[in-house]
Formats: structure tokens, sequence, C-alpha cells
């Protein structure tokens, strides 16, 4: 990569960010130059984005259907999936699954609670709505 | 206390690592303390899953660069881990109060100073820390890959350094002990060069090195692009998304070794390491085709053809294997 061909096309996920890439010189000497970003970049940083904005608000969605609890929602909202969210809140993952179901969810001692909340660095109230 | 100067870097272990000599006295640049290191690699590990996604790795792992500095530069690193965030927390102020640079591992989705979209889980991001503001008690960090320092509040540089999952940090602190000494570079880079030629074409294990681009070939052609769209697509991009994203210097850090093989060539008077430089230069842009044409299968701008790209890894494969057979002759 020549220093005249580093991108500079922008990446909205940079969000005025600019990164620092390796490039060939006039003088064939590699040096540091500063990229506002690449096009491919976008697409494949953004790809991961929607997909964890999919999963949101098919959460959401089923939160509002009764179908699943907010802690549901949540965990896809702060990017966690089931693993790390059991590290996270160092609870089983049969337990999380099961904390998924709104009835059992509702009745959750506030210590529990408080866990969960701590692991995904949310309040308390935060955790039992989908705003 | 010695007055820190900040840098950018398009690593963040080479760049912390950098910047932390050059504060003991003696700069090296990023390429240099990424070869000296031997950090140049390939890994493809189907069985560690990053959101339900294989591992796919263009560099060693994490911790490779700071330890394997020590035995070339004569120096010594210390590192601590906490199991009470309290004892971390206590211990960096500690240091830093006696003017001491402090490396943290990190998680970069509690780094608040980062883009939104980039904070995803990911826990061996490398920081350093030099100071604190003392009005609001907030750390002076040096995070290598933003253009200027940063701040960050305590509690959540004290979350980023406790997270939990894959590469749990535990509050990883590091320094060094003594200072570090301008090596014999006739002894030291070759070793490191030789070093990186048997990784990537000795590893005893068919998923490291050269092997391991020829293996990941072979799992993007078994994708199933007609059935599953979807996840065929997430694949593909996640292998683009680890070797192109924030930190890499691009071309998967094949254009920072060849920076470091025209360092080397200079320092041993070997103008063939020059000559290997341009080749691996070369090679880097391959990667960056492979990025920009998985991309156009993502956005359905070219039609979603895992064996195309699968043809594209095969030959960057059968490049890699001759430069670093080439390489291997040179050093």
């Amino acid at each position: 990569m020549l220093d005249s061909e580093v991108p500079q096309e922008g990446n909205s996920t940079l969000a005025g960010h600019k990164k620092a890439v390796y490039a060939r010189g006039g003088d064939g000497k590699m040096h540091l130059v500063q990229s506002a970003g690449w096009e491919v970049e976008e697409i494949v940083t953004r790809q991961a984005v929607d997909d964890l904005l999919r999963m949101t608000e098919d959460a959401r969605r089923r939160v509002e259907a009764g179908q699943t609890s907010a802690l549901e929602y949540h965990m896809h909202r702060v990017r966690m999936d089931i693993p790390l969210l059991a590290q996270a809140s160092g609870i089983w993952q049969w337990r999380i699954r099961r904390h998924f179901r709104p009835a059992v969810f509702a009745r959750l001692s506030p210590r529990l609670l408080g866990r969960y909340a701590e692991a995904m660095g949310l309040t308390v109230d935060q955790l039992q709505k989908t705003e | 206390m010695m007055a820190f100067q900040h840098s950018q870097a398009s690593h963040c272990e080479s760049g912390v690592m950098a910047s932390m000599l050059r504060h003991h006295g003696l700069p090296l640049s990023e390429p240099m303390t990424f070869g000296l290191a031997s950090a140049l690699s390939f890994a493809y590990l189907p069985i560690v899953k990053i959101n339900g996604l294989p591992l796919v790795g263009y560099r060693m792992p994490p911790k490779f660069i700071i330890k394997g500095l020590q035995k070339p530069l004569g120096l010594k690193m210390r590192f601590e881990t906490f199991r009470q965030p309290a004892a971390g927390v206590a211990r960096l102020n500690e240091l830093l109060d006696a003017g001491q640079v402090v490396g943290l591992q990190t998680s970069v989705f509690w780094l608040p100073y980062l883009p939104a979209d980039l904070r995803f889980h990911f826990n061996a991001h490398n920081v350093l820390a030099f100071g604190r503001d003392r009005a609001s008690g907030d750390y002076l960090l040096s995070d290598p890959v933003a253009e200027t320092p940063v701040s960050c509040a305590p509690a959540d540089l004290q979350r980023a350094r406790f997270a939990k999952g894959v590469l749990a940090p535990k509050g990883l602190l590091y320094y060094p002990v003594g200072k570090p000494q301008t090596p014999d570079w006739q002894k030291v880079l070759p070793a490191a060069i030789k070093k990186t030629t048997r990784i990537m074409l000795d590893a005893p294990l068919p998923i490291i090195g050269v092997r391991g681009i020829r293996r990941l070939a072979k799992a993007i052609e078994r994708l199933d692009a007609k059935n599953d769209a979807a996840r065929t697509k997430l694949f593909i991009g996640q292998v683009v998304r680890m070797q192109e994203e924030i930190g890499t210097g691009g071309g998967g850090f094949r254009f920072i070794y060849a920076s470091f093989l025209q360092e080397a060539a200079e320092l041993l008077a070997r103008p063939a390491l020059n000559e290997l430089a341009e080749q691996l230069i070369d090679i880097g842009d391959e990667w960056r085709e492979f990025a920009l044409l998985t991309a156009r299968q993502i956005r359905d701008r070219d039609p979603l053809a895992p064996a195309a790209l699968a043809d594209k890894l095969r030959l960057i494969a059968e490049r890699e294997h001759g430069f670093f057979h080439a390489l291997r002759r040179a050093a």
C-alpha cells in the first residue's frame, strides 16, 4: 500500500477518530499515515453492530409480547451473550435461561437483580425496564 | 516525574511497548517492538468462539510482545494481577504516585472514550496510564490507537480492567524493572526473524501459520451460502474484522512487519531484507484485496461466493509460503 492509497473515504463507525496505518512512501520506506477510514472496515463493523441491534430489537419485541424478560433484552443491548453474562455475573447459564421467563424474572430477589445489574453496568431499576 | 509523551500507533500492544521503552530511555519504533518480539503470525482457531464465530488471529496471542521483548532487551517486566478490584486500583494509584508509567490490560467495551460502534467485549486492549487529573481524579491514559492522550473516570477504568470473559484481564498491570539496553542487533534480529519463520512454517498444529490460512480457506469453502447466507456473511465478515478493524496496521499486520524488515535491513546492512519487505507489502495488499472482495459479497455488490474467497486465501497462502522460506534463507 502506497501512502497515497491509504483510504481516506471516512468510516462512520470511527465516529470521527482517525487510525494510524503503515504505508509505503515515495522513498520506498514504510511510515505511519493517518487514515480517515476505509469503507470495507465500515461494512464489516456495521455488519456486526447491526446483528447485535437486530437481536436487541427482537428481544424487546418479545418482552412486549410477554415471551421473554427484560434480562434478555439488556443482555443483548450490552452486547453480551449467555456465556459472557454467566461469567460476568457468576450465575449459571441454565439459571440465566430460566430467568428469561417473565414470571420467574418478576419474582427475582433483589440480591440476584443486583448481581445482574452490576455485571451489565446498570441500576436495578434500569434492568427491570425496556426503555 | 518525567514528562510522558504520547504517540499514536497502529496496534495497541506494540504501541504501548514502544512508548514505555522510549519513556525508559530506549527509543524503538513500533514495528521494531513488533518484529523483535516475533509477533507476526496467523492462527485460525475454530474452537475459540467469539459471539459464536471462530477466532482468526494475524499475530501472536496477547502479551506475546510484552514478554518477548524481555530477552532481546535485557529487560525484566513485572506483571501483577488481582483477585480484588480494590487491590488492583490501590496498586495502580501507588505506582502512578511513584511516577511509574503503567501498562494495563482492558476491555474495549468499558472504555467510554472509544467510538461506540467499536466497543465490543474484547478483553485484550492495552493502554498506558501515566498520571491522574488532580481535580477530577480521572486517569490520564495513553491509548496507542487514539490520536491524543485521553482521560478515563476511575469507575470506568476499574470495569475495563476487571471485565470477565475470554482473556479476562484480572486487573493486569505491568511495568519494567531495570533499564532496557540497546541490543546487539547482529544477534537479536536474525534470531527474531527466524523465530517468525518457524511459527509460520513449522508449527505442529495445522491451524497455525501458512497451513492455518489453508485450513481457513477450506472452512470458508464449506460454508453453505445457498441455504444459510446470513451465517456465511457473518463468518466471512468476522475474518475481515479481525484483519482490519481497530489497531492492526492494515493487511493483517503484514505492513507493520514489512516496516520492521526495512529497519532490520539497515541495522544489519542486508539489502536482501529490503527486497523481502517489498514482497511482504505486496502480500499485505493481497490481504486488503481479500477484505475488499469479502465486503462486496457481504453487501451483495458481488454474488455471495465463498469458493472465490477460499481461492484468494489459497493464493495468499502460496505467496506467504514462498515469502517465509525466502526470509528464512535471508536471516
